[in-house]
């Protein structure tokens, strides 16, 4: 994997210099190589991994399981494409296995998500069915742990 | 009351407790420091490492093992010297494994050395050799190593401290708390004065995976001449995150192993069982965990190096271990004072670099076993530090 885009992975935060330190190339050539990634489109935003529950404004999440019957012409891309479209929809991923696509969807309450589904989802021309799996909590968002406050906790013993 | 001093051995009690005890000591009384002092990979042991441990213990594999070592993990350890580094051991004769690389250290010391003979020492060094070569009777002769000369041991230096009772050399390579490695060049200058003064060394090779760029470890083993003249002392604390599995192992010539073994077999027995078969997986399996904590030390390295730099507290290129040796000099503080100033004012613990002998005086040894957000964050402390100590020095000088 591209050591840069993995470092920017953990961390998007990190200065060029310290990117460049890190990788040892000349800090000029790291900003050229951020700047053609995000012209390229490989690099397509930064975003912050926020632990909600902490905060009082919270709302809920669930994935949605779809069954759908592909398109003679366009395959899955139409359906996506349709999903992808509502504000609700966090994500959209087709999948492999018993059922075609997941969606994360966001709501006030369990209740919009659920006449979101209901009005929305399994109201489009071709869903042939849904299944709602509400998330309770979230213990690990992109690679990094939510559960353990902001202290990193070292439990190695200072010896010798 | 019992005078217990009539009990205790002159010796040990003549031993200085380390150094670095008394900065961990501050640091643990202390809210809220960042520390960068610990001396072992903030990893954990690779899962299927781990897993094989626990598998042993499922079919209540709980016993001794042979004295020596379990014969599968024997043949495993020569096989990885061999895979690695070219040398070829015999698993029967020439192999003992040790409850860490530690305990390898001692028994080696207690086999070669005796009353009377000198035992040569390069320092900055891990803080065992001294002590330990004392318990075994001998007189330790510490060599300076430089930092103009990449702390790298010189064949001349070493020339200079052999006297006719020097018996052993320890080489300590690649270094804690210098980061120093030594390449074939250096060895084969080291070789060519061991064998004219006829010595024995003590390779402590522990941090042998750990080494970056293009270069590799090289044992002095692997130099013309050296393979019967050197004890190699290994484990698997570092290059497989197992510290706490304490498992290390000694190879070489078969009357020095087989008189180690001895005292291995009377003062410990044998190894622990299921750290034995967790090391056998390590070394059959663990090659790419190897190559992925590397490849993570060596993006901090170049961060910490980076940093130190560019604060004005010039770093020498470590190649090797997990550990940056910045000097301090410019600071005009001592090492002691910049360490107790930067807990105290910045709660950011590093080790003084006289703790691994005077030599170390005007360094501070400064671990990246730590992951990047906390180096980033210790580092920024750091810089904070140098930061009023300069304004400070200014604020004096224009006064």
């Amino acid at each position: 994997m591209d050591k840069l885009l993995k470092l920017l992975c953990t961390n998007s935060n990190f200065s060029t210099a310290e990117l460049a330190a890190m990788l040892g190339e000349p800090e000029d050539y790291i900003a050229a190589q951020i700047k053609e990634y995000e012209a390229r489109g490989i690099i397509k935003g930064y975003q912050a991994v926020v632990n909600w529950e902490e905060m009082d404004d919270s709302f809920v999440e669930a994935l949605i399981e779809l069954k759908v019957t592909p398109k003679k012409e366009t395959g899955f891309d139409e359906m996506a494409e349709l999903c992808m479209a509502f504000d609700e929809v966090e994500s959209v991923y087709l999948m492999a296995g018993v059922y075609d696509f997941a969606l994360i969807v966001r709501g006030q309450t369990m209740q919009d998500i659920a006449m979101f589904v209901a009005k929305k989802l399994s109201t489009i021309d071709g869903v042939v069915s849904t299944g709602t799996h509400f998330i309770m909590r979230r213990y690990k968002d992109r690679g990094m742990v939510l559960t353990d406050g902001d202290v990193e906790k070292d439990e190695r013993s200072l010896i010798l | 009351m019992i005078d217990y001093n009539k009990f205790l051995n002159s010796s040990i009690r003549s031993l200085r407790p380390s150094g670095i005890r008394k900065f961990f000591d501050i640091a643990n009384e202390m809210d809220h420091v960042i520390s960068l002092s610990i001396g072992e990979p903030d990893f954990q042991t690779p899962w299927h490492i781990r897993d094989e441990g626990i598998r042993s213990l499922e079919k209540g594999r709980t016993w001794y093992s042979p004295n020596r070592g379990f014969s599968d993990l024997l043949i495993e350890i020569t096989e990885y010297y061999k895979r690695r580094f070219s040398l070829t051991y015999s698993p029967s004769e020439q192999t003992l494994v040790t409850v860490g690389g530690s305990e390898a250290i001692d028994l080696a010391f207690r086999t070669l050395v005796e009353e009377g003979d000198e035992v040569i020492i390069p320092q900055p060094a891990f803080v065992c050799y001294n002590p330990l070569c004392v318990m075994a009777g001998g007189t330790p002769v510490n060599i300076n190593t430089k930092n103009k000369d990449n702390f790298r041991l010189k064949a001349q230096d070493l020339e200079a401290a052999i006297t006719p009772r020097t018996k052993l050399l320890v080489l300590p390579f690649p270094n804690n708390p210098t980061g120093a490695i030594m390449e074939r060049s250096d060895l084969e200058e080291i070789a060519e004065v061991v064998k004219r003064h006829d010595l024995m060394v003590l390779s402590d090779e522990i941090y042998c995976e750990l080494t970056y760029g293009e270069l590799n470890h090289v044992s002095i083993a692997s130099i013309d001449g050296m393979y019967e003249r050197t004890v190699v002392i290994n484990g698997f604390s570092k290059s497989y995150a197992m510290t706490g599995w304490r498992l290390g192992y000694a190879l070489g010539p078969a009357p020095v192993i087989e008189q180690m073994t001895k005292l291995h077999q009377y003062g410990i027995m044998s190894a622990p069982t299921t750290a034995q078969y967790a090391a056998i997986e390590a070394l059959r399996n663990g090659d790419r965990d190897v190559n992925r904590m590397r490849d993570e030390y060596d993006m901090r390295r170049r961060l910490v190096v980076d940093s130190f730099n560019e604060m004005g507290l010039h770093c020498f290129e470590p190649l090797g271990a997990f550990y940056v040796f910045p000097c301090i000099e410019s600071t005009g503080l001592s090492s002691e004072e910049f360490c107790t100033r930067l807990i105290m004012e910045k709660h950011v613990a590093v080790v003084p670099g006289n703790a691994f002998g005077e030599c170390g005086e005007g360094f501070v040894r400064v671990s990246y076993s730590y992951s990047l957000k906390h180096l980033q964050v210790a580092l920024k402390r750091i810089k904070e530090f140098i930061g009023e100590l300069n304004d400070g020095s200014q604020a004096e000088s224009t006064r």
